[in-house]
């Protein structure tokens, strides 16, 4: 039954908020089945055979009275109790968890390892206890891994946290389940289980170089941080203006009636402060990226750059 | 208040196809604009709340056709955001929360307990006119950019997405007055207007959910008033309240709202429940099960109903403390409301059951409502919740209580009310196919999105993984089952205005004073005399006057039932009523 109901269970959690989940449903079917037996039974038992009925009242019975406050109330502390451990349980993360630091923007999701690596992917190491410290950069959103039974809000204003322990390797949803806008629904990412061997070799693989050309940083950033949610390389329109031959486009109309020209200051400006210049027909979404390093800002202009092929912008 | 219809004769009772009655005393648009006669204040505030649930209604259906399948079908994100956050505030602000009370209340609730009128007819009106403002500024909402925030306007968000958000929230601010003022005459009228010989223990229990009701619309409205405020000067004044963009608590919003918006379930479920208790007991012509149980479990949930709201919000941030207290909190509520539906079950045993649709549509209640009860102590189990929050096992979860609860109770109602509302009957074998459309569109519609839930199916997303797409595409069938049901009603109802065939005063059998004491179509100012109380609301087996002295056997079902003139009370305890009234 728990298979109908529920998705695949892939965490030290899952099994023990399902036998819950489980157990308050077959209570509750049962309950359900007996409640309209009776009903069904006094229908049919009672029917009315004469329009000029009039049955003699039925004497109320005190003990049938006190029997259903009684036995739903000792059902409901059952229940309760059980679901309070494991609530416990979920909120008590184990010192020696595995931190990943997340930040929730509109709209997508970036992860960032104690090493400095971000992804637009969670990797976690299987059979440890992994703990998120999540924030948001603007609205409320929700970090919730179906797999794993785990849901926490993201706020703007503070962290907050949930811990797992993945114990099947594959690939599972992480959905946003507060609302938060235009694409709220497109705010999803992957969580990759792998062997703990594996995530060692990818978080040492992904771990930027100091000395890679900085297009080839840029390419990096944008994945990482996201920004392939928003701005798209072919020319398709998405929550932002495609890159595509963006850099060096001349008279590109802003929302508020001016035009400026595509140039290396432009990019900058709209990647630390994208609501200076907001391009024509675009909501005014994109969070600040302020916190990037100059000679990462410079990386993805240099990869914006790659992606047109008009002559520089003349002064 | 006229005390002239005291001499009137007695025969007056029963040729009531010659009198005037509060459909034709007076005519015109402004007689009806202008009246203080609560019946006729009901029938506006049916008017106006069918157009809203009409509109709420084809938005769901719209929701539905684009949900049918997984990627764009009908409308793309920012339109489907607009449309959920339309149909939520319409469905729960507009239509659900003054429902039950502003109409079948103001029509029955004098009515019921043997007075003339409500304490404070002109308040009463100004109600309508308030809620109707409320509307206005709704509309100038959608014309100033729409709405695109959930009907909940959570911080920061609300505060930043701009469009008529501004105008929702006065609109929410307004009409919440026309709850106030229903709720303060409803509780004035049932302390102060009674008939003589109508004690607490004998008010029908749809008084009792009326006025258990009351109470919370007096106490919990206030608080989404001042909500609603705080955002707008957050808003226009830049003052840090809920944004932390400007030093505020976007939790303490959710607090301030859920405050107001868990009570106000009550608000749309309680009244439900006594329309229930009417159904059950004229359907099956037994007392009850356990009357007080039923009236007093009413006002303690509308109690307990304030102290429960931090179960909206147990992944929310809030600390892990008041998370247990308020999933404590919720399990003690939830006990009142199964006594409830064990009682209804057990006031068919040994009845005699008439399953005309009226009871169809209660014992759809009990089935419906009891799933969303337990459902309900599913998520209120913490560890449960964290998994089941904000996914589609919470919208059916809602839906189960406050469609397949509140709104079938008020459609059960309807036709239950309906002879004495219009005059007319409704067409019994079509009420019928609707009540059968209704309930199985509903579970169509309902029971997918239970799955999909639990499954992880997360809410308010207009676009969905392709594992998901069976249950949505069965729950969009269900939904045009169910609007079909819900359109067979509406085209019924329209044919019985017109060409129904005149109702008798007491086609049900019923035993209450809108039944037992008041013509086919209730008089002006409802009693002829002022009704003297001898029994309890139930007691079929005394009520005589309906069935006559005998066994009754003579009374068919197609005979309209006439009832003799009920006892009136002593002229001068009349005189001394209306005094002071």
């Amino acid at each position: 039954m728990g298979d109908f109901w529920l998705p695949e269970a892939a965490s030290t959690m899952a099994p023990e908020v399902d036998s819950l989940f489980n157990f308050v449903t077959v209570v509750s079917t049962i309950l359900l089945v007996g409640v309209v037996a009776a009903m069904l039974w006094f229908i049919y038992r009672y029917r009315r055979q004469n329009p000029g009925e009039r049955p003699a009242p039925v004497e109320e019975s005190k003990l049938l009275e006190v029997s259903w406050i009684v036995i739903p109330t000792i059902l409901v502390l059952l229940v309760f109790n059980w679901g309070f451990k494991s609530f416990i349980t979920q909120k008590t993360i184990p010192p020696d968890a595995y931190e990943i630091r997340v930040q929730a923007r509109q709209w997508s999701w970036s992860f960032e390892y104690p090493n400095g690596v971000t992804s637009d992917t969670m990797y976690v190491p299987a059979n440890e206890p992994v703990k998120t410290t999540m924030t948001s950069s603007s609205v409320l959103h929700s970090f919730f891994v179906p797999a794993f039974r785990v849901k926490q809000d993201v706020l703007p204003n503070r962290y907050s946290s949930v811990w797992f322990e993945a114990t099947k390797k594959g690939t599972f949803d992480v959905f946003c389940t507060e609302y938060c806008g235009l694409d709220h629904s497109e705010m999803d990412a992957a969580v990759k289980v792998v062997s703990r061997e594996r995530f060692d070799q990818w978080l040492k693989q992904a771990a930027t170089p100091k000395d890679i050309p900085l297009p080839r940083l840029g390419e990096q950033l944008y994945s990482q941080q996201g920004c392939q949610g928003c701005h798209s390389l072919d020319g398709s329109d998405m929550v932002g203006p495609t890159w595509k031959g963006l850099y060096g486009k001349t008279g590109h109309e802003m929302s508020d009636g001016s035009t400026v020209t595509a140039d290396e200051n432009y990019l900058r400006t709209s990647i630390l402060q994208a609501g200076d210049k907001v391009v024509q027909g675009y909501q005014n979404v994109m969070p600040s990226y302020a916190s990037l390093s100059e000679k990462e800002v410079a990386g993805l202009v240099a990869f914006i750059k790659e992606q047109s092929d008009k002559a520089p912008p003349q002064n | 208040m006229s005390t002239t219809t005291h001499d009137a004769p007695v025969e007056d009772d029963v040729h009531h196809e010659e009198d005037t009655n509060y459909l034709n005393h007076e005519s015109g648009i402004w007689s009806w604009l202008t009246t203080k006669d609560h019946k006729r204040i009901g029938v506006l505030y049916c008017i106006s709340l069918a157009a809203v649930f009409f509109a709420a209604g084809v938005l769901a259906l719209f929701m539905r056709a684009e949900l049918s399948a997984p990627g764009e079908t009908i409308m793309g994100n920012e339109t489907y955001n607009q449309v959920f956050t339309m149909h939520g505030i319409l469905m729960v602000f507009l239509f659900l929360v003054p429902s039950i009370p502003a109409i079948l209340g103001n029509f029955v609730l004098p009515l019921q307990i043997g007075a003339k009128d409500v304490a404070f007819p002109k308040l009463n009106l100004a109600s309508w006119y308030v809620y109707m403002a409320g509307a206005i500024l709704t509309i100038t909402a959608l014309l100033t950019g729409g709405v695109d925030t959930g009907w909940t306007f959570y911080t920061p968000y609300s505060s930043t997405t701009g469009g008529g958000v501004l105008w929702m929230t006065a609109a929410i601010f307004v009409a919440g007055f026309a709850s106030i003022f229903t709720g303060i005459n409803f509780i004035v009228t049932v302390h102060k207007m009674r008939a003589p010989g109508m004690t607490w223990n004998r008010l029908p229990l749809f008084i009792w959910g009326l006025y258990a009701t009351s109470i919370v619309q007096v106490l919990a409205t206030p608080v989404i008033g001042i909500t609603m405020m705080l955002l707008i000067l957050e808003q226009t004044m830049q003052i840090g309240i809920f944004d932390p963009a400007l030093g505020g608590d976007p939790v303490l919003f959710q607090h301030f709202f859920w405050f107001y918006s868990h009570p106000a379930v009550y608000i749309m479920i309680l009244p439900a429940f006594g329309i229930l208790s009417e159904l059950i007991a004229t359907f099956s012509r037994s007392r009850i099960f356990g009357y007080r149980a039923i009236a007093l479990s009413s006002v303690a949930i509308a109690m307990l109903g304030f102290l429960v709201w931090g179960h909206h919000m147990f992944v929310s941030g809030q600390s892990a403390i008041s998370s247990i207290v308020f999933s404590l909190i919720t399990y003690l509520i939830g006990i009142p409301s199964g006594i409830k539906v064990f009682n209804w079950v057990a006031t068919l045993y040994k009845g005699s059951i008439w399953l005309q649709t009226p009871m169809l549509y209660a014992l759809s209640f009990l089935f419906l409502f009891t799933i969303g009860g337990f459902t309900g102590i599913m998520v209120g189990v913490l560890a449960v919740d964290v998994h089941l929050h904000d996914t589609y096992y919470v919208v059916a979860h809602f839906h189960y209580v406050m469609m397949g609860g509140s709104v079938v109770a008020l459609l059960g109602g309807m036709h239950y009310w309906w002879p004495k509302i219009t005059g007319r009957m409704y067409n019994e074998t079509l009420a019928k196919i609707a009540a059968a459309l209704v309930f199985v569109g509903f579970n169509l519609t309902f029971f997918p999105q239970l799955v999909l839930g639990s499954r992880g199916m997360p809410r308010r997303y207009a676009n969905y993984a392709d594992r998901f797409a069976g249950l949505h595409e069965l729950s969009t069938y269900g939904s045009w089952v169910l609007g079909a049901g819900l359109f067979l009603i509406l085209g019924y109802a329209l044919w019985s205005l017109a060409y129904g065939e005149d109702a008798p005063a007491n086609p049900w059998g019923a035993t209450t004073l809108e039944w037992t004491n008041v013509a086919a179509i209730p008089d002006h100012h409802n009693f002829k005399r002022t009704p003297l109380v001898t029994r309890g609301p139930y007691d079929f087996h005394l009520a005589d006057e309906v069935f006559g002295g005998g066994d009754g056997t003579a009374l068919g079902d197609d005979v309209p039932r006439i009832p003799e003139p009920a006892p009136s009370a002593p002229t001068e305890e009349n005189t001394a009523e209306s005094a002071s009234a």
